[in-house]
C-alpha cells in the first residue's frame, strides 16, 4: 500500500493537518502536500479512468506532466474539471471527485472497452463510422457524445476574479531550478532587469531531491543563499506558482500566476496572466522522465522512477512497500537508493543494459540491492494495483525468467529536455544519439525583430544532465542574455556543481526488444488517450508516415497533457516501425500554453460589465428611467422602444409610430456619426468619398450622400451639410462613424497625402435630437429664438442659432417623411435640451420613440437602411439610387468597380416594395421562389426580403426586397418561403408605401 | 506578437496597438483603366515567403499609418518608414540588402 513514512517530507508540515474529501470520503493530509501526495498517503492509488478503455488509472508522475491524475475540483461557482492532482496544492476543505467513470470509480461499466480493445484499434472511429452516412448523425454521434469527455462542464458562473499584468523586462528566466537561479543571478548581477518564474511553489527543482553539491556544499544551501541574493536585488523579480506558458514573436511571453489556488478563501484575483515584453529569454525548464514501454506499464503503482523518490523525499510518502526499479540509465538507481535508505524494500533493480558502470550502481550494490542486468519486464501483473512483475531478458521475446512480487514499479526510460518554450516560436532541435534525447540547437534559435536569436536555453533543458554542467550553463546563459540586452556589469564567480558520475544510457523503446503482439498491445504510450505501441505500429503499417498524421490518427499526445510523457516514445516507435531514424521522423509541433491555463485568466477582467465599454448619450439616464428596451448598435445601446406599464414591446413600437405620425415624436439621434471635414481641398476630397457631388453643395444646405468601397459596394450613407467655404459636416450611420473616419484617414494619409484636408470625429461632442411630426414646428416655435418657418428654413437646409436658450444647429431633414428637424446642441446641454423639449412639447402630445419606430417609419417611406438593404454585395444601382451617382464626376471611390460587366448586368436583383395579399408580415430574409430546382436540388429563387415590418400606419405588413427585374414587374404576385416551409404571396409594389407625394414634409 | 516602431510618434508599438492594413505601395487604378489593371489593383496581392512590404496603422496610438518592411518567414523587421511614399526609401532597401542579398518584391529591388 501507499502510505506516509515516519521520516522524510521536506515540503510538508507534519504539525499541521489538513482535511479534504475525495469522492465524498473524508481524508487528511498535511500542509505542503499536493492533492496527489495526500491521496497517496491515504492509500488512494486509484484516481481515475482512462479515456477510451476506462482502464484504472493512478498517478504516474509528480509534476505538470501528469497524464492520469485528473479530478473535478471544487463545487458550485468554484467548480473546475480536469485539474491535475500533482499540481494542486492541498488546502483545508478541498473537495475532489474522480472523472470518466460510471457508475463508480471502483466499478466502471465502460471498462468493458478494455476487453473489446482488439476491436477498437487506432483509427477505429474513422473506419467504423464512415458508412452508412446517415447513421453518423442519428446513431453514432449521439452515443459518442454521451461517452466522450473527461471532466464535467461547470454549471455555475465562475465567481472568482482574474487579471492581466503588462510588464517589460530585459530578461525573463523560465524555471526556478539551479540553472534558472544561476541564470537569474548572473543576468541580475550584469545589471539587467530580470524576471524569474517557477511553476511550482518550490525553488531549486530536482536538486532538492537529488542533492548534488554546489561549491562544495549541499545544493539546498546554495539555493537558499542565492535566493537571498536575488531577493535583495532591486532589478530582479521572483515569482513562484508562475508558469512560463508561452513564448511568442518578438520577445512576447505569457506567464500564468496561480495566486490563490492553494488558498481559495484569500481575497483578490485567482489567476494573473502576465503579458510580458522582454528583450531576452532563458528557458531553464528542466526535463521530463520517459516511461518505458512494457506490458502493463499503465497499471496503478507503475510510476516514473523520479516521481517515486519525489514523493518519498518531498512529501514523506511511499508508493509501495516493495518497489521494483526498471531502467535503462543510472539516474533511476537514485530511486532504489532513496527507498532502501528509507527502510523500504527494493526487491530488484532491473537494468536493460548489459554492463552498466557508475558510482550510483556501486552505491546500490553496496546497499545490498539486487541488480539484474540485461533484463526487462515482460509484463506487470495486477488489476487496480500492481501485484508483481514478470522479469525477462531484454534481448528476448518475453519468456519469463522470474516473477517478482511487488506493489510499485519505478520506471525510467531516460530524460527528455523540456524544449516546449524553446520551440514555441521556432527554435529548432537536434537529436542527441548518445543521450537519446532531442535538445535545442543553439545555432537555430527563435529569431527576434532584429533577426537575432532572443531565446537561450540552459541547464537540463539544454541537454546537460549533470550538475556541474547545468549550473555553469545557467550562469553563462544569464550572462549572455544580459549582454545581448545591453547589460554587462562585472559579475561574480560561476558556481561549481558536482554529483555522482554516471554511465551512458542505452535507449530502450520497447521492453523486451522482441515483445509479442499480445505484449505490445498492452504496452501503453499515452495513458490518458489509451494509445499503445501496437496502435502506432498499426498506423505506420496503414501508411501514416508523417508524425503529425500518425498523431491525429492514433490520438497520441492529443490528451490534456499534450504528450509530455508519450511523444518521444511514440515517435521513436513510429521511427522503428518505418525503419527510419528518429530525427528524420521529427517531432510534432510544440504549441503554447505549456500546460492548460484557465480560460478566465485569458479573459482577465474583460467580462460582465467590463467586457467592452458601453457608449452612452447625454440622455441615456432618461431613457433607462423611462422604460427603454435597449438594443446594441455598435458599442452604443439605443432604446428600441420605451415600454410603458401594461404594454408589450410591440405595443410600444406601434404607439410610438402612430403618435409621431399624428402628433409629435422625439428621437435621441446623438449616436449618429458626425465627422467634420475641413480644408482647402475638402470639397475635392468629399467628391471622391461620396458618389454624388459634394463640392458644389451651397453653404447652408444639406445633401443625402452615399459612400461605396473601391469594390463598388454601398458602405455607408448620411446627410452632409456645408458649414462654410472649406468645412463640411458629414453624418454617418451610428455603427459607421469610426469606420468611415478611418476610411477617410486611409485615403488622406496614404493616397492623397498632398491634399489639404483635416477630418475630426465630433460624434460625442454633440447631442442630437430629431423632433418629428405634424407638431414639430409648433414645439420649436414655442421654445423660440429661431425662425424655423417653411420660408426661412426649407427642407434640406440648416441654421445656427439660440433655440430656447440652447446653442443649436437645426437641420431640416427627415428620415420619417414627417415634418422633421434634427437639432444638435453641445453634449453638455443635451440632457437639459431633451428635458426642455419634453416639457414644452407636452401640450403638443410629445412622445419619445425608439429605433424600431424609426425603422418602421423609414420603411413606410421606402428609405433604405445600411445593413438591411445592404449587405456588402449591394451597389447603389440595385437600390434604384442612380440619382445619387454623379455623372459629372470623373472619379469617385467605387465608380470604376461599378463599370464592371457584372455590376451593369440587367439581371441583378433590384429593390421593390412588397405587400402580402393577406396583410401578414413576411419573415425577415425570406426568399422568393422561382420555378424549378438548381444543380444542388434546391428550389430556385428570384429575390429576397431585406426589410419587413407591421406598419401601424397602414395596419398591414409591408416589406422591401430585392427581386429579379423587380421594377419592371409591378403588380405581379410572387411567393416567399416561410420558416415552416409554407409560402406567403406578395404583390410587387412601389417601395414608397406612405405619402408618396411628400405632402406631410412639404409644410 | 510583433513589435513595430511607429515612425510618426516614435513609439515601439505592440501588435495589439496596431492594425494591419494590407500590402503596401498599391497603385490605384480608377475610371479609364482596363479590366485587368483594375482587377489586379483590387484583388491581386503578393504572398511572398520572405521580404514583404506592408501598411500598418498605429490605431491605438497616434492614429497614423506607416509602412513596414519585414520577412514573412522569420518575422525579422528591416525597418518602418513613412506612409507618404510610393516606394521604400533607399535606407530601407539598403537594410534589406544587408540581410537578404538579391531580394526583390514586385518591381522593387
Amino acid at each position: 500500500m501507499s502510505t506516509r513514512l515516519a521520516s522524510g517530507g521536506r515540503l510538508v508540515n507534519k504539525n499541521k493537518a489538513v482535511s479534504f474529501t475525495f469522492n465524498g470520503k473524508n481524508l487528511r493530509g498535511f500542509e505542503g502536500d499536493t492533492l496527489a501526495s495526500a491521496l497517496l498517503a491515504n492509500d488512494q492509488m486509484l484516481i481515475g479512468r482512462s479515456f477510451k478503455y476506462h482502464r484504472p488509472r493512478g498517478v504516474v508522475a509528480s509534476g505538470a506532466e501528469e497524464p492520469n491524475g485528473l479530478v473535478n475540483l471544487g463545487e458550485g461557482a468554484k467548480f473546475e474539471p480536469n485539474q491535475r492532482v500533482t499540481t494542486t496544492e492541498l488546502y483545508e476543505g478541498l473537495t475532489a471527485k474522480s472523472q470518466n467513470h460510471w457508475p463508480s470509480l471502483e466499478f466502471d461499466v465502460g471498462a468493458i472497452n478494455t476487453h473489446l480493445s482488439r476491436f477498437l484499434p487506432a483509427g477505429f472511429y474513422y473506419k467504423m463510422f464512415i458508412h452508412p452516412r446517415p447513421l453518423w448523425k442519428h446513431v453514432y454521434e449521439p452515443i459518442i457524445r454521451h461517452s466522450a469527455g473527461l471532466g464535467k462542464a461547470p454549471k455555475d458562473r465562475d465567481e472568482d476574479t482574474y487579471e492581466h499584468y503588462h510588464a517589460s523586462f530585459d530578461v525573463v528566466v523560465v524555471g526556478g531550478g539551479i540553472a534558472g537561479l544561476a541564470a537569474a543571478l548572473s543576468a541580475g548581477q550584469s545589471g539587467a532587469r530580470v524576471m524569474l518564474v517557477e511553476q511550482t511553489n518550490d525553488w531549486g527543482g530536482r536538486a532538492n531531491v537529488d542533492t548534488p553539491t554546489v561549491d562544495g556544499k549541499p545544493a539546498a544551501e546554495w539555493i537558499n543563499a542565492t535566493l537571498q541574493v536575488l531577493e535583495n536585488m532591486e532589478n530582479v523579480t521572483l515569482r513562484l506558482r508562475t508558469q512560463g506558458s508561452g513564448v511568442y514573436d518578438h520577445g512576447y511571453v505569457l506567464a500564468y500566476e496561480r495566486l490563490t489556488d492553494h488558498a481559495p478563501e484569500t481575497e483578490g484575483p485567482r489567476h494573473r496572466l502576465w503579458r510580458i515584453r522582454t528583450k531576452q529569454i532563458v528557458t531553464a525548464t528542466g526535463a521530463i522522465e520517459r516511461p518505458l514501454s512494457f506490458a502493463g506499464n499503465d497499471i496503478p503503482g507503475v510510476l516514473l522512477a523520479a516521481a517515486v523518490r519525489d514523493y518519498a523525499v518531498n512529501f514523506g510518502v511511499s508508493i509501495g512497500d516493495r518497489t521494483v526499479v526498471v531502467t535503462n540509465n543510472d539516474d533511476a538507481y537514485r530511486t532504489g537508493i532513496t527507498l532502501k535508505k528509507a527502510g523500504l524494500e527494493v526487491p530488484a533493480i532491473i537494468d536493460a543494459r548489459t554492463n552498466p558502470q557508475g558510482e550510483l550502481i556501486d552505491e546500490a550494490r553496496a546497499l545490498g540491492i539486487r541488480i539484474e542486468v540485461g533484463r526487462g519486464i515482460a509484463k506487470v501483473k495486477g488489476g487496480k494495483r500492481v501485484t508483481s512483475v514478470e522479469m525477462c531478458n531484454q534481448a528476448g521475446e518475453g519468456a519469463v525468467v522470474e516473477e517478482i512480487a511487488c506493489d510499485c514499479v519505478a520506471m525510467s526510460g531516460g530524460w527528455s529536455p523540456v524544449v516546449h518554450l524553446w520551440s514555441h516560436c521556432g527554435g529548432k532541435l537536434n537529436w542527441d544519439d548518445a543521450q537519446a534525447m532531442f535538445r535545442p540547437d543553439p545555432e537555430r534559435p527563435p529569431l527576434g525583430a532584429d533577426g537575432e536569436g532572443f531565446v537561450k536555453t540552459a541547464g537540463v533543458a539544454n541537454g546537460h544532465l549533470f550538475t556541474a554542467e547545468v549550473i555553469a550553463d545557467g550562469f553563462a546563459a544569464g550572462r549572455a542574455v544580459a549582454k545581448a540586452a545591453g547589460h554587462s556589469a562585472k559579475i561574480g564567480q560561476a558556481p561549481a556543481g558536482h554529483d555522482a558520475h554516471e554511465g551512458a544510457i542505452s535507449p530502450v523503446w520497447l521492453m523486451p526488444q522482441g515483445a509479442s503482439h499480445a505484449l505490445r498491445s498492452k504496452a501503453w504510450l499515452d495513458y490518458q488517450n489509451d494509445v499503445k505501441v501496437s496502435d502506432v505500429q498499426l498506423a505506420a503499417q496503414e501508411g501514416y508516415e508523417s508524425v503529425e498524421h500518425a498523431k491525429r490518427y492514433t490520438t497520441i499526445g492529443m490528451a490534456t497533457d499534450q504528450g509530455k510523457l508519450s511523444n518521444i516514445n511514440g515517435l521513436a516507435t513510429l521511427a522503428k516501425s518505418l525503419n527510419a531514424d528518429i530525427p528524420n521522423v521529427g517531432t510534432t509541433t510544440f504549441r503554447p500554453p505549456y500546460t492548460p491555463i484557465s480560460l478566465s485568466s485569458i479573459a482577465g477582467a474583460a467580462k460582465g460589465d467590463l467586457f467592452q465599454p458601453i457608449r452612452k448619450t447625454p440622455m441615456s439616464d432618461w431613457h433607462t428611467e423611462n422604460g427603454a428596451d435597449y438594443e446594441p448598435v455598435g458599442q452604443w445601446r439605443r432604446p428600441y422602444a420605451y415600454v410603458r406599464d401594461g404594454e408589450t414591446v410591440h405595443d410600444a413600437v406601434n404607439r410610438e409610430v402612430v403618435n409621431t405620425r399624428e402628433k409629435l415624436g422625439l428621437l435621441d439621434a446623438s449616436t449618429l456619426g458626425k465627422l467634420v471635414v475641413k480644408g482647402p481641398d475638402a470639397g475635392k476630397f468629399l467628391n471622391m468619398m461620396y458618389t454624388n457631388m459634394m463640392a458644389t453643395l451651397p453653404i447652408g444646405k444639406c445633401r443625402y450622400g452615399l459612400m461605396c468601397s473601391e469594390n463598388g459596394f454601398l458602405s455607408d450613407d448620411g446627410v452632409v451639410a456645408r458649414i462654410d467655404e472649406d468645412t463640411w459636416l458629414c453624418h454617418t450611420t451610428t455603427g459607421g462613424a469610426e469606420r468611415i473616419h478611418a476610411w477617410m484617414e486611409d485615403w488622406l494619409q496614404c493616397e492623397w497625402w498632398d491634399w489639404k484636408v483635416y477630418v475630426a470625429n465630433v460624434t460625442e461632442q454633440l447631442a442630437q435630437v430629431a423632433v418629428v411630426g405634424p407638431n414639430a414646428r409648433k414645439l420649436l416655435e414655442k421654445l423660440g429664438g429661431m425662425d424655423v418657418s417653411k420660408e426661412t428654413l426649407p427642407f434640406m437646409q440648416w441654421a445656427d442659432g439660440k433655440l430656447g436658450g440652447f446653442d443649436a444647429r437645426v437641420y431640416r431633414i427627415s428620415f420619417s417623411g414627417e415634418l422633421s428637424y434634427e437639432i444638435a446642441v453641445p453634449a453638455s446641454q443635451g440632457r437639459a435640451f431633451w428635458d426642455a423639449l419634453l416639457a414644452a412639447g407636452e401640450e403638443f402630445g410629445v412622445m419619445p420613440y425608439g429605433t424600431e419606430a424609426l425603422h418602421i417609419m423609414r420603411a413606410e417611406k421606402g428609405f433604405i437602411m445600411i445593413g438591411d438593404e445592404t449587405d456588402g454585395t449591394i451597389i447603389p444601382q440595385d437600390l434604384n439610387l442612380q440619382w445619387a451617382l454623379s455623372k459629372k464626376k470623373e472619379d469617385y471611390l467605387g465608380k470604376r468597380a461599378q463599370e464592371r460587366s457584372h455590376m451593369t448586368d440587367p439581371n441583378r436583383w433590384k429593390l421593390v416594395g412588397l405587400e402580402t395579399t393577406d396583410g401578414s408580415v413576411i419573415p425577415d430574409g425570406a426568399y422568393a421562389i422561382a420555378e424549378g430546382d438548381n444543380a444542388n436540388g434546391q428550389r430556385n429563387t428570384q429575390g429576397r426580403v431585406t426589410s419587413t415590418y407591421y406598419s401601424p400606419t397602414l395596419k398591414k405588413g409591408i416589406a422591401m426586397g430585392l427581386v429579379h427585374n423587380g421594377p419592371d414587374r409591378m403588380g405581379e404576385v410572387i411567393e416567399f418561403y416561410k420558416v415552416d416551409g409554407t409560402t406567403v404571396a406578395a404583390t410587387i409594389v412601389d417601395q414608397v408605401f406612405y405619402d408618396k407625394e411628400g405632402a406631410k414634409n412639404n409644410v | 506578437m510583433l513589435t513595430l516602431h511607429c515612425p510618426n510618434c516614435g513609439v515601439d508599438a505592440d501588435e495589439t496597438d496596431l492594425h494591419a492594413e494590407g500590402e503596401a505601395h498599391l497603385k490605384r487604378y480608377g475610371p479609364g483603366s482596363s479590366d485587368d489593371e483594375f482587377h489586379d489593383y483590387l484583388f491581386q496581392r503578393q504572398n511572398p515567403k520572405g521580404v514583404h512590404f506592408e501598411r500598418w496603422k498605429h490605431v491605438f496610438g497616434c492614429g497614423k499609418y506607416f509602412h513596414a518592411a519585414r520577412c514573412t518567414a522569420t518575422l525579422e523587421v528591416f525597418g518602418t518608414y513613412s506612409a507618404q511614399t510610393l516606394e521604400p526609401t533607399q535606407a530601407i532597401k539598403d537594410a534589406i540588402s544587408a540581410k537578404r542579398p538579391g531580394w526583390s518584391w514586385g518591381d522593387i529591388s
